[in-house]
């Protein structure tokens, strides 16, 4: 339970309090129309339905205020940035903003589902007082009109007319059948086979989101809501409800008046909706802001390198870039890892070749001539993942897996930069590096840059500063052959290096349990780039291996996200 | 990225719009509302449509998802042949099945989705998709390994090999394994 709460106690934290305003706001909201005085009336027209709706609406309004933040990238950025004293476990709560976004939308789903049922029960049980089928209070009530000196309480005007009709001719019948409408097209086409397969189905739907935010607005325009006013003399339900063909008659009871509640959800959203706009309008201007190529490499196995410098342009170690080629196409951001570290002048990017994106680009810039630069590029970014709090940490584990070495190439030769200028903002004193993957082929540049590190280290008499542990997951037995045929070697016979490959995936147990015994008292970072299931198993082990004792190790668990 | 398979997004929706459908056809039915006959259909086809969209179709390329459990339904579906394979039938199918919807409010968001999913369903129709169903592989190494131990050996260890394999004539009874070939004493 301790490790439990070392490692996921302020997600969880965030998941109690979220939940908690969700379940007050309900609450309250559903007691405010079931019991409110104001609504007496009304409640009596619909009964429960009337707070099944409402209730709902106000968990609607917050979630829809939440939606927007966690996709506002550089907001978040922004926020980490200035986070920076407030420990990073505040801050790694910040890579789970999809995560969150997803949880929200699943709520919105929810609350929209209650919500649209009780309006369709609502809409009904008017309709039906209005044509008299209820008692005489709800059809007197249902018959009061928008005069001199009356005002209207049931929304259907005419006994001779649907709820459909009724539906589509209010400004909330409209917009809610839209705004619900575009709020399944982007549920739908947001479920992971979409999304993973078929990325632009997913996200141009998902801009659907424009008509969605802008029919809430307007969705309680039309006040349909409506509740008893005060009026002088005042016209006390409990003495008139019984007797409402006196209404206007007696002194008593003069006819109720009502009114439609203020719309309030503007309110709630109208603030992300102007933080979101910004958050567009900053991503235009980064397409806007010139970029030059330093230098284009192609690499063997279809990697593409590209050094790429803009003016103003900051990075910190495992950050990435959202790249945008408007000769491909103008309106897909692709993000990737930078491989290039802060001390440097440029930032550099490796491609591989995976998909019609990367394709398009790799062959356009194999046609270009000697030295010409690149197509033009927008550069959106940078932005932070948990990879930047590498050096906070006394000790670092480091686990790539596959395409996932990405940001560590960054991290590596950070740490390089850094020991040549013994900066003293490196805290580490020992970091862990696993790779995993299935064939080294496509990562050849990887192993390239791995063993620039290791001479130079062994140079400074640091060699036991970085432990790597290569993992080749993907092989065969002609290949074990070759392996034990070049055993005495001083190197290895895949990568040139002089630490030898690993075959199989690697034990965890068995390596948790030893950097344990060798940091007896520190806390270790865990950093993980690759699949989902190897994060779940390496964050179980990071509870597992972690102490409650805070003298002890502690292991912490970060994922990038891809 | 690759070429985008429209009928995945159309699989999505129309089980999405056959559990609105549904979700609308049991609020009409509850509530007794006026013309609940429309929201009875509702549910009807909500169930169809849910049966029929629930197993997915096999992707062209790349390696396709199941829905849980959905290996029964498969082979339901896929016992309708060239029906169930042909988008085209399904596009007109449900942009049949979408107008009783529209008769009374609470089946009206069901119908108005199903009518989507009718038309990404030609989309994808007329791009020349077609649903395919998704079975389990069978892997023809298994077959290879059962034809080995199919018939085990009769006689223990060690064996000579079968001409060999011969009792002594002079001793027929003493010999441990049966003869594979008839054996006469050497002359």
């Amino acid at each position: 339970m301790g490790n439990w709460i070392i490692n996921h106690g302020l997600s969880a934290l965030i998941l109690v309090v979220w939940m908690a305003i969700n379940i007050f706001l309900f609450v309250y909201f559903y007691f405010f129309y079931d019991l409110g005085d104001q609504f007496f009336y009304t409640r009596h027209l619909l009964g429960a339905a009337l707070a099944w709706a409402r209730a709902p609406a106000a968990v609607l309004n917050f979630n829809c205020l939440l939606i927007l933040l966690p996709v506002c990238r550089n907001l978040l950025s922004l926020l980490r940035g200035s986070f920076m004293c407030c420990g990073r476990s505040m801050r790694k709560q910040l890579d789970k903003n999809l995560t969150f976004h997803k949880l929200v939308a699943y709520m919105i789903g929810l609350m929209t589902a209650v919500h649209t049922v009780a309006h369709l029960l609502n809409l009904e049980w008017y309709n039906n007082s209005r044509r008299g089928l209820y008692d005489t209070l709800s059809t007197t009530l249902s018959s009061l009109e928008d005069t001199d000196n009356g005002t209207y309480l049931n929304p259907v005007r005419s006994a001779s007319i649907t709820p459909t009709h009724v539906a589509f001719t209010t400004i909330a019948g409209i917009t809610g059948v839209i705004i619900t409408l575009s709020l399944i097209l982007i549920i739908t086409s947001s479920m992971e086979v979409i999304r993973r397969s078929y990325f632009e189905v997913f996200w141009y739907t998902h801009h659907l989101f424009i008509i969605f935010f802008t029919g809430l607005v307007i969705h309680g325009a039309g006040r349909i809501v409506r509740s008893q006013t005060t009026t002088d003399p005042p016209h006390n339900f409990t003495i008139c409800k019984d007797r409402p063909q006196d209404w206007g008659r007696i002194a008593a009871c003069p006819i109720p008046q009502f009114a439609g509640g203020f719309p309030q959800t503007w309110m709630w959203v109208i603030g992300p909706m102007i933080l979101y706009l910004f958050e567009r309008v900053l991503r235009f201007i980064r397409y806007m802001q010139a970029v030059r190529y330093r230098k284009i490499v192609i690499r063997p196995s279809k990697v593409l390198e590209l050094q790429l410098v803009k003016a103003g342009f900051k990075m910190e170690v495992g950050q990435y870039v959202f790249l945008n080629c408007p000769s491909i196409s103008q309106l897909e951001w692709h993000p990737f890892t930078m491989t290039s570290a802060p001390e440097e002048d440029f930032f550099s990017v490796h491609i591989r070749s995976v998909g019609d994106w990367t394709q398009k680009l790799i062959s356009m810039v194999e046609q270009l001539p000697d030295g010409a630069q690149g197509p033009k590029m927008g550069v959106d970014g940078p932005f932070g993942t948990a990879s930047e709090d590498v050096f906070d940490y006394e000790v670092s584990m480091l686990v790539g897996a596959g395409i996932g070495v990405t940001p560590f190439a960054s991290i590596m030769k950070s740490i390089w930069y850094k020991f040549k200028e013994s900066n003293p903002k490196l805290r580490t004193r020992k970091i862990y590096f696993y790779w995993l993957c299935r064939e080294t082929h496509a990562f050849e540049w990887f192993a390239d840059l791995l063993q620039v590190l290791e001479k130079e280290m062994e140079e400074r008499g640091m060699g036991d500063f970085l432990t790597y542990k290569l993992y080749l997951t993907g092989w065969d037995h002609s290949h074990a052959a070759h392996v034990m045929v070049h055993f005495d070697e001083d190197t290895d016979v895949v990568t040139g290096l002089k630490q030898k490959t690993h075959y199989g995936r690697p034990n965890w147990d068995k390596e948790f349990e030893e950097i344990r015994k060798e940091n007896p008292t520190s806390v270790v970072g865990t950093f993980l780039c690759g699949p989902l299931a190897l994060a779940k198993t390496l964050e179980k082990k990071c509870v597992k291996y972690s102490d409650v004792d805070p003298r002890k190790t502690k292991f912490y668990f970060n994922k990038e996200n891809f | 990225m690759g070429k985008i398979e429209w009928a995945m997004w159309a699989n999505e929706q129309a089980l999405a719009a056959g559990l609105i459908l549904l979700t609308g056809g049991i609020v009409g039915v509850a509530g007794q509302f006026r013309d609940w006959e429309f929201a009875a259909y509702g549910v009807a086809a909500g169930v169809f449509i849910c049966f029929l969209e629930y197993p997915r179709g096999m992707r062209n390329k790349g390696t396709s998802v199941e829905r849980t459990g959905q290996y029964c339904l498969t082979v339901c579906v896929k016992a309708f042949g060239p029906v169930t394979r042909n988008y085209y039938v399904r596009a007109g199918l449900h942009a049949a099945l979408c107008v009783p919807g529209a008769f009374i409010l609470p089946t009206v968001l069901g119908c108005v989705c199903l009518a989507i999913a009718s038309i990404i369903y030609l989309v994808a129709a007329i791009r020349g998709e077609q649903w395919l169903p998704i079975l389990p592989k069978k892997t023809e190494k298994r077959v290879e390994m059962g034809k080995s131990i199919a018939y085990p050996p009769q006689n223990p260890p060690p064996r000579p090999p079968p001409e060999l394999r011969r009792k002594r004539a002079e001793d027929l009874e003493g010999a441990a394994y049966v003869n594979p070939i008839a054996v006469t004493a050497n002359e």
